[in-house]
């Protein structure tokens, strides 16, 4: 019985540990700053310790039963700790005040634990054995768990199983004792049914950890998933929330479809109706469809080419029954030609001219996105260009990201383009901007085609006014040996969303 | 005790179940190593030459001027003699293929460098560069401009440099995790130091340290740097800072193949100070680079070189005559030596291989030639079916660079590439085997099989990208038995350098290690150089 108890105290010790490792591994991953997140809860949990030491001492009665349903408790409570903060932390809630209200609660309960040993076996050894024989056992369960949760622990069983699988120890180490004890236990049944619901609830949870986590993911978007892609160049998901439908490229929004049609008005129609007669257009990016329907209002239009990486984007624009009736089955329409391709490679590799140009690219949040806003790829697009021809850029939010924004201008305009920004509200993005890019003089357009539910010529001029906190700012020309837009993105980026 | 059992066995099977799970994943093996293989330097023809044992030629030619090499000096020189409207000269090549140190291959993911990687903007003084980059449509504009335009598609693009430490990737290759104020003072006085190096004149007026070498002041005082080491240098200037040192120590080995302790002062000072050449548009430090590296420039020299080129075929004997000069050279595919009768042979090979060759040659000079270390050199590319995982920080650069490690990083092939997306990719990895002698190391560099490098080289990888041997598909190493001449201390000023630059007879040398150290503007001068001679004595 003494060995049993002495290899409780292992196993104990090393749940103790566990829960504390990871209440900072968590915090780590989900706050960030390491140093803070591990000295705090340290210090939060060898706190709590300590008040349940001094806790133990007004446990006087029933020690066995106690020291059960201490370790049924630190069981449940530290188990289920680690899916517990995840799912706080997906769906917004209060993540601090629980973080460190559990570890304080786990603290005490493990601060109780050993004292409560040492008191259940003091018949059996003498007070200096004693000491020496739990504290060893105190000392190696934590070296071993120590030592197994980065190696193995974290790595491979992730952190809720890990949890899940020391609570479900403390639970055993419970039922355990009770069995140890069972001749001198009074109220047994009602221990057993403690024990029970513990090790069912336990051992549910680790089964069932990995639909916690994809629980937890679900609620990073705000609405129903309707649809969830993975292709070789990013993750696409769309989501709807009663009729509206929004598509995420890797998280980030690209629409939503109650006022879509204000971006894409205001991509396509300022640029195309300026040029008439245009023949030839070409769009880069914009695998939605959503600017071919735009572009498919001008009759003199004979071919779109469109120009997209990623097949799984157009082929689902071109066929889901969800998605088709948003672009008008604009994809499907003879005069679109559809290529999957690199848009650098691809204008690299052809040579065919065109009228009109739309270059619709994700911001660019990354250098491999910021080679497509750099003088290089301008001045190949330039050539593509017929000599009456006009190009648009979407240009993020000069508003948000106003370095940004001027920089894509000022990249433009060192090609040898005259540039005309402007920008308009959509209210899923905010204030949106834009680029139009000409060789020649650039009118407003007088007339729209018929349908449009934001543009008039009207207010077309206003779009081109920026106010004072929009206005140009002094930036570095994008080139490809700095990437300098990627910096300046992120930066200011980072401010807004903080 | 029914329910007691039943307790004690789900629990028991559920410890059992994550622990096995938590085996099962741990135990999956590492991957086999990828396909792979050893290319380098022909071997058998090398030793070859140490037997002699060559047919005599069969058939005699007239060939005014025969260059001995198709390096980036030997093709220089024969690009020379091309603009200059001269046509009657062949390139003898050892090797299948041209190029030397700028070798480069490909495959179906991209063209990817065996060797030099990447070119300096030219300094001013650099001009055959400079014309060379203009004839090539790299430069644009005006050669001689202080600020030049290049086309930016051959700029390297951002983010060039990171270095890993401490778990950690960071932005540039001074090292900044675990590095104290002191150490950034220090970097800070260093960097002072070698600006004023840089805008330091000699005595003689000229700028104290130039590229091409021969431009730098010949001041007794700047020249002394030679006679000490770059390690007891900065020890000199009271730096002791160890990233310091680690950084300092990490160009010398980069670009010389040779560590701070035996590279020349001069030398190293001359890594910091001479490049001082400007670029519309570009930072100072920032460089040109290809895919390919410099591999690319070499495809350009060939495609204007094509009548002129020879591979596979090596001279054996070169022997002065009264009024020419008579080149042996086997040419392995037919199996037969031909005999080229010149007025002028440019020697454009490494010196090294000159005494055995050039029969004529007096002993001083053969044993000045003797005086020349040359450093080993290992180059892995190693295909990657995909991008692998990352550590935090900074994200993958051009130049990456391992702290702790005796290899040099690796380059990012497809870093130029200017498509958006790439799939997969190609990782030439760089290793100067300069901890040792170089005979030491040489023998070392040959010996270790293919399979001892790739798990060197996988193991070292697999630090910073975890996942690195499960994306490898395929890793090739090419092996320089001589790959640069090292600059140690006393060389590069020193007496042997300078008896084999006073040559007068009919055997031009002209390779970069005439210059005491390896890079593509000393190889591309001292061709240009010959090949002047070479039309003044025609």
């Amino acid at each position: 019985m003494t060995h049993a108890l002495l290899f409780s105290v292992f196993v104990i010790a090393s749940c103790g540990l566990v829960y504390e490792l990871i209440a900072g591994a968590l915090a780590s991953y989900l706050l960030g700053d390491s140093v803070t997140q591990f000295s705090t809860i340290i210090g939060t949990y060898l706190f709590a310790m300590g008040i349940g030491s001094w806790l133990s001492g007004y446990l006087v009665r029933g020690l066995v039963a106690r020291f059960i349903q201490i370790e049924l408790a630190v069981g449940i409570l530290g188990g289920f700790s680690a899916p517990a903060l995840f799912l706080i932390f997906a769906w917004g809630g209060a993540f601090r005040p629980t973080l460190y209200g559990l570890v304080l609660i786990i603290g005490i309960l493990v601060g109780l634990e050993i004292p409560l040993v040492m008191r259940i076996l003091k018949q059996q050894f003498a007070f200096k054995d004693l000491v020496a024989q739990v504290l060893t056992f105190d000392y190696l369960g934590a070296l071993a768990v120590s030592l197994l949760f980065p190696i193995l622990l974290a790595p491979h069983l992730g952190l809720n199983r890990t949890s899940l699988l020391f609570g479900l120890l403390n639970a055993l180490v419970a039922v355990w004792t009770l069995w140890l004890f069972r001749d001198q236990l009074p109220q047994q049944r009602w221990l057993r049914g403690q024990c029970l619901a513990a090790i069912v609830a336990l051992t549910a949870g680790f089964i069932a950890a990995d639909r916690i986590t994809t629980l937890a993911e679900e609620n990073l978007y705000a609405d129903e998933i309707v649809l969830a892609r993975s292709s070789p160049y990013q993750r696409i998901v769309l989501t709807r929330w009663k009729d509206d439908l929004r598509l995420f490229l890797n998280n980030n929004l690209q629409f939503s479809s109650r006022d879509e049609y204000r971006y894409h008005e205001a991509l396509v129609h300022p640029g195309l109706s300026a040029t008439p007669g245009a023949r030839q257009v070409l769009v880069l990016g914009g695998g939605d469809g959503l600017a071919v329907r735009e572009i498919l209002r001008y009759d003199t239009v004979e071919s779109i080419t469109l120009v997209d990486l990623d097949p799984e984007m157009t082929r689902l624009f071109a066929e889901h029954p969800l998605l088709t009736p948003l672009n008008g089955n604009a994809l499907n329409s003879l005069k679109v030609k559809m290529i999957n391709a690199d848009a650098f490679r691809w204008l690299e590799e052809n040579s065919e001219v065109f009228d009109f140009i739309v270059v619709d690219f994700p911001d660019p949040t990354n250098y491999s996105l910021g080679k497509l806003y750099s003088t290089v790829f301008y001045r190949l697009l330039e050539k593509r260009l017929a000599a009456h021809g006009v190009i648009v850029v979407q240009t993020t939010s000069p508003l948000y990201a106003r370095q940004s924004f001027w920089c894509i201008v000022r990249t433009l305009e060192s090609v040898g383009l005259t540039v005309m920004p402007y920008h308009a509200y959509v209210p899923a993005f905010g204030e949106w901007g834009f680029a139009l890019a000409t060789r020649q003089p650039w009118r407003f357009p007088d007339r729209y085609p018929p349908g449009l539910r934001f543009l008039t010529p009207e207010i077309t001029p206003t779009l081109f006014q920026f106010p004072p906190d929009m206005g140009p700012v002094d930036v570095e020309i994008n080139r490809l040996n700095n990437q300098i837009l990627v910096r300046y993105y992120e930066n200011e980026w980072r401010q807004v969303t903080q | 005790m029914n329910r007691r059992r039943f307790l004690f066995s789900l629990g028991a099977a559920t410890a059992a179940a994550g622990g096995a799970y938590a085996w099962r994943r741990d135990a999956t093996t590492l991957p086999p190593l990828p396909p792979g293989e050893i290319l380098g330097a022909s071997n058998t023809v090398g030793h070859r030459l140490r037997q002699m044992d060559f047919p005599e030629p069969t058939e005699t030619l007239q060939v005014p001027i025969v260059i001995v090499g198709g390096g980036v000096a030997g093709l220089s020189a024969g690009w020379k003699l091309q603009k200059s409207g001269f046509t009657d000269f062949v390139i003898l090549e050892l090797e299948s293929e041209v190029g030397g140190n700028a070798r480069s291959g490909e495959n179906a993911i991209t063209a990817y460098p065996w060797g030099a990687h990447y070119l300096p903007f030219p300094t001013q003084e650099s001009r055959a560069v400079r014309e060379l980059l203009a004839d090539f449509g790299v430069l644009q504009g005006d050669p001689c401009a202080a600020a030049p335009v290049y086309d930016e598609r051959y700029i390297n693009f951002a983010p060039q440099e990171r270095l890993y430490a401490h778990g950690v990737w960071h932005d540039g290759l001074w090292p900044q995790v675990g590095v104290r104020q002191r150490d950034f003072d220090q970097y800070r006085r260093f960097l002072d130091l070698m600006d004023d190096f840089q805008r330091r004149r000699g005595s003689d007026g000229r700028k104290a340290f130039a590229i091409p070498i021969d431009f730098s002041a010949r001041d007794p005082e700047l020249l002394a740097l030679d006679r000490l080491s770059m390690r007891d240098f900065l020890l000199q200037q009271g730096l002791d800072s160890e990233p310091l040192h680690w950084y300092v120590n990490y160009a010398c080995r980069d670009d010389y193949g040779c560590r701070h302790h035996d590279t020349s002062a001069w030398m190293g000072i001359h890594y910091f100070a001479s490049r001082d050449a400007l670029a519309r548009d570009a930072d100072r430090d920032d460089v040109l680079t290809w895919p390919e590296g410099n591999g690319w420039l070499i495809k350009q020299l060939r495609q204007r070189l094509a009548g002129h080129l020879l591979p596979n075929a090596m001279a054996w004997r070169v022997s002065a005559l009264d009024r020419a000069v008579r080149v042996d050279a086997y040419q392995t595919r037919e199996k037969r030596s031909v005999r080229r009768l010149a007025q002028t042979v440019i020697w454009a090979a490494p010196l090294f291989q000159a005494p055995r060759i050039c029969r004529e040659m007096t002993a001083d000079r053969a044993a000045a030639i003797g005086a020349f270390e040359y450093a080993p050199w290992l180059v892995a590319n190693l295909s990657l079916r995909g991008f692998p995982l990352e550590r935090r920080g900074a994200p993958l650069s051009w130049d990456n660079v391992l702290y702790d490690s005796d290899a040099l990083g690796y380059v990012v092939a497809t870093h130029q590439h200017r498509a958006a997306h790439q799939e997969q990719t190609v990782f030439t990895w760089y290793h100067a085997l300069s901890d040792g002698a170089p005979d030491v190391e040489r023998r070392r560099l040959l010996q270790t099989p293919w399979t001892t490098w790739a798990e060197k080289i996988l193991g070292e990888l697999s630090r910073p990208h975890p996942d690195i041997r499960q994306q490898a598909t395929r890793l090739d190493l090419f092996r320089w038995g001589h790959a640069m001449v090292r600059p140690r201390v006393g060389f590069v000023w020193g007496e042997a350098r300078q008896r084999l630059l006073q040559t007068q007879d009919r055997v031009l040398f002209a390779h970069s290690d005439l210059s005491g150290y390896s890079v593509f503007e000393e190889a591309h001068y001292r061709g240009i150089l010959a090949a002047e001679r070479a039309l003044a004595a025609s």
